[in-house]
């Protein structure tokens, strides 16, 4: 094949340039700020810092409470992802079946998705509220004291309950189309094949589905470690100290609230790493996922 | 292996069409049916009923000696192949021809043994570990075959299995299916638009019209006797002539004013009917006798050529010999009596 080339040597660097400045400016730059200032241990006040080398990392890893919130991110992040996927899958299953009402059944979950997660955890907020909220009611009912804000796992079930809702529409619109996408005859075939449709779908549907299933787990990785801070702030905004937080949130609280630029900079390197292995390694299966058709 | 007995079955799609209209038939132990008519007639619908992808509407369905009405497709004890083949593309085709047994218990030694057969039987031996992705359109239909025939089913069901290969393979595969399904001595229905497939595969053709059965009969019955001007236009290639005229109830049919055309075995219909006769059975002549043919364009088919051009002012066709004799505009026919087929004017019945 002949490849189309350009005359000029700079027209493709003219081109290209305004999206390298965006990145350069958006990404580049504060990264490269992050990486440097994550070896400073800043004044307070801001004036004037100490280069310190490791030590802010040392200090991270070091540190219980970081561990602690660690552990609490990546069991949000496992719940968030299994339970939305789960929920969205079932939802997607139920209405490939009953394709006639499908659209009234899209419209209701898909309108989820144009709430911003901020808004989401104010309605997170008043339906988990101490006072007014109705499943605080609905916890009292069965006899459970539920405090939002003030138990750190009752705090957590609200995040992600909210988080989870928020991203279903999401991974149900996704999942529907990949199921429709199965071919109607290959359906059938199974239908004669195997008597049972617990094993139809385990064994036909979902190998079928497999790659939307793995696109959507990455994204709802993703979405979990870092798009859930609108969530997360709007919940736990009033009070961080006793509340479960994630690991995006507490560079933010570090950082802007306890002022340690240097620690809440090296927290910021190590998620851009998290985010680096996270990318190859999505791409590396890419690559080998199978093509059926 | 098993009969199939169909009483007074209908089907009504949700939205209303009615696919197809009460019909009753029998197939025999070991039959192949084929199932023909133009698109739309409602013959995949009576194959998916027959199969139980489809709820049949009304009436009654036995394969063997159980009424399957209620019975989900795996538990009807059939095996279908689809017009895409419908193969798993996720699995290899020895998993492809194993999964069914699989599902049904079948011991690993068993499946093993069943699938080897099979595809020895069909030449896919070489192919067996390959992905369907990764086979070309023949190899897959042999897959599909080798899908059903592992199972042992007591009815095939075929949905156009050959309308997406090419010509040449098509002739293959059709002799092929044919022989295996002899030799195996299922039952099988065939679905199919092409009537050179119908011919030459059926034991008995059924076909179809607009969701009602129009003929039933073994495929020179259907092409000696057709039923009906339908059945007579869509069965045979050149399709048989057909022409308005008037019968005087005395041994002769008028065409126009004046050409007239004797009649064997006098019939009590007098007045209008269409006339029918075969391209293939009208002969050149020489003879006075012999009626007048304006020839207008020639088909060269190889063997034979077709002769069109206008009988008594209506179009006409002639299947005639190739002997690469020219042929003159003005041509007399030899159209023997028992070459015509009457039918009624306005019903298209046969008379
Ligand atoms: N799911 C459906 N809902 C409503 N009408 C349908 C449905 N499937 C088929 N039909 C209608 O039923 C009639 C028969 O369809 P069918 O598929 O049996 O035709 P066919 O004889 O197999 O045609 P072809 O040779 O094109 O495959 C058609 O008029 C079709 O439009
Ligand atoms: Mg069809």
């Amino acid at each position: 094949m002949k490849r189309a080339g350009f005359a000029n040597y700079w027209l493709p660097i003219l081109l290209l340039l305004p999206q390298l400045t965006i990145i350069a400016v958006f990404f580049y730059w504060p990264a490269f700020n992050a990486v440097q200032s994550s070896f400073y241990l800043q004044d307070p006040f801001g004036f004037g810092s100490q280069f310190v080398g490791f030590e802010n990392y040392a200090d991270l890893f070091a540190s219980k409470e970081y561990a602690k919130v660690a552990r609490f991110t990546l069991l949000f992040t496992l719940l968030v992802t299994a339970t939305s996927l789960a929920t969205a899958l079932l939802l997607a299953v139920k209405a490939d079946k009953v394709l006639r009402g499908a659209r009234t059944y899209k419209t209701l979950l898909m309108w989820v998705y144009a709430v911003a997660p901020p808004v989401a955890g104010l309605m997170g907020v008043m339906l988990f509220d101490q006072n007014i909220g109705s499943v605080t009611d609905l916890f009292a009912w069965f006899g459970y004291d539920y405090r939002l804000g003030v138990n750190y796992w009752d705090t957590a079930f609200a995040m992600i309950i909210v988080s989870v809702w928020i991203q279903i529409p999401v991974n149900f619109i996704f999942f529907l189309s990949g199921l429709q996408s199965i071919p109607q005859h290959v359906r059938e075939a199974a239908m004669i094949d195997n008597p049972s449709g617990f094993g139809r779908f385990w064994q036909i549907t979902f190998p079928l589905l497999a790659p939307t299933a793995f696109f959507l787990l990455i994204i709802n990785i993703t979405y979990a470690l870092f798009d859930t801070f609108g969530i997360i702030d709007t919940l736990v905004k009033n009070n961080p100290a006793s509340n479960p937080m994630t690991l995006v949130y507490k560079v933010f609280v570090d950082g802007f609230r306890g002022n340690d630029m240097g620690g809440s900079s090296a927290q910021s390197v190590v998620l851009m790493v998290l985010v680096l292995a996270l990318t190859i390694f999505q791409f590396r299966l890419l690559e080998r996922r199978i093509h059926y058709t | 292996m098993a009969n199939v007995s169909v009483k007074n079955i209908r089907k009504t799609y949700p939205n209303g069409t009615e696919a197809v209209m009460p019909c009753n038939f029998d197939i025999a132990d070991g039959e192949l049916v084929v199932l023909v008519g133009p698109s739309g007639c409602g013959k995949s619908t009576l194959l998916r009923m027959v199969a139980g992808l489809e709820d049949i509407t009304d009436g009654e369905l036995q394969i063997g000696d159980r009424v399957v009405n209620d019975l989900d497709p795996a538990e009807r004890d059939i095996a279908m192949v689809f017009q895409n083949y419908a193969l798993y593309p996720h699995m290899s085709v020895y998993k492809n021809m194993a999964y069914g047994l699989k599902n049904r218990g079948t011991s690993k030694e068993d499946i093993d043994h069943k699938v080897r057969e099979a595809s020895a039987m069909l030449n896919l031996d070489d192919y067996l570990d390959r992905r369907p992705s990764q086979l070309s359109g023949g190899q897959r239909q042999r897959v599909a075959m080798g899908r059903a025939i592992v199972r042992d089913p007591a009815l095939f069901l075929f949905d156009e299995p050959l309308s997406n290969l090419d010509a040449k393979l098509r002739n293959q595969m059709r002799i092929e299916i044919r022989n295996l399904q002899r030799r195996l001595g299922v039952t099988a229905m065939y679905v199919t638009h092409d009537q050179v497939e119908a011919m030459t595969m059926a034991d008995r053709i059924f076909v179809l019209n607009a969701g009602r059965i129009e003929q039933v009969g073994t495929p020179s019955e259907i092409y000696r006797t057709p039923a009906s001007t339908f059945v007579a236009s869509f069965m045979g290639a050149p399709p048989m002539n057909l022409l308005p005229a008037t019968y005087n109830g005395n041994g002769s049919v008028h065409l126009n004013g004046e050409t007239s055309l004797k009649v064997d075995a006098p019939k009590d219909h007098i007045g209008d009917i269409q006339l029918g006769i075969r391209p293939e059975e009208v002969k050149l002549a020489t003879g006075k006798s012999a009626t007048p043919f304006k020839l207008e364009l020639i088909e060269e088919l190889g063997a034979s050529r077709l002769l069109h051009g206008k009988l008594a002012g209506h179009d006409f066709t002639v299947n005639a010999p190739n002997n690469d004799a020219p042929l003159a505009d003005n041509l007399m026919l030899d159209i023997p009596s028992d070459a015509l087929h009457m039918f009624d004017h306005e019903t298209g019945k046969r008379l």
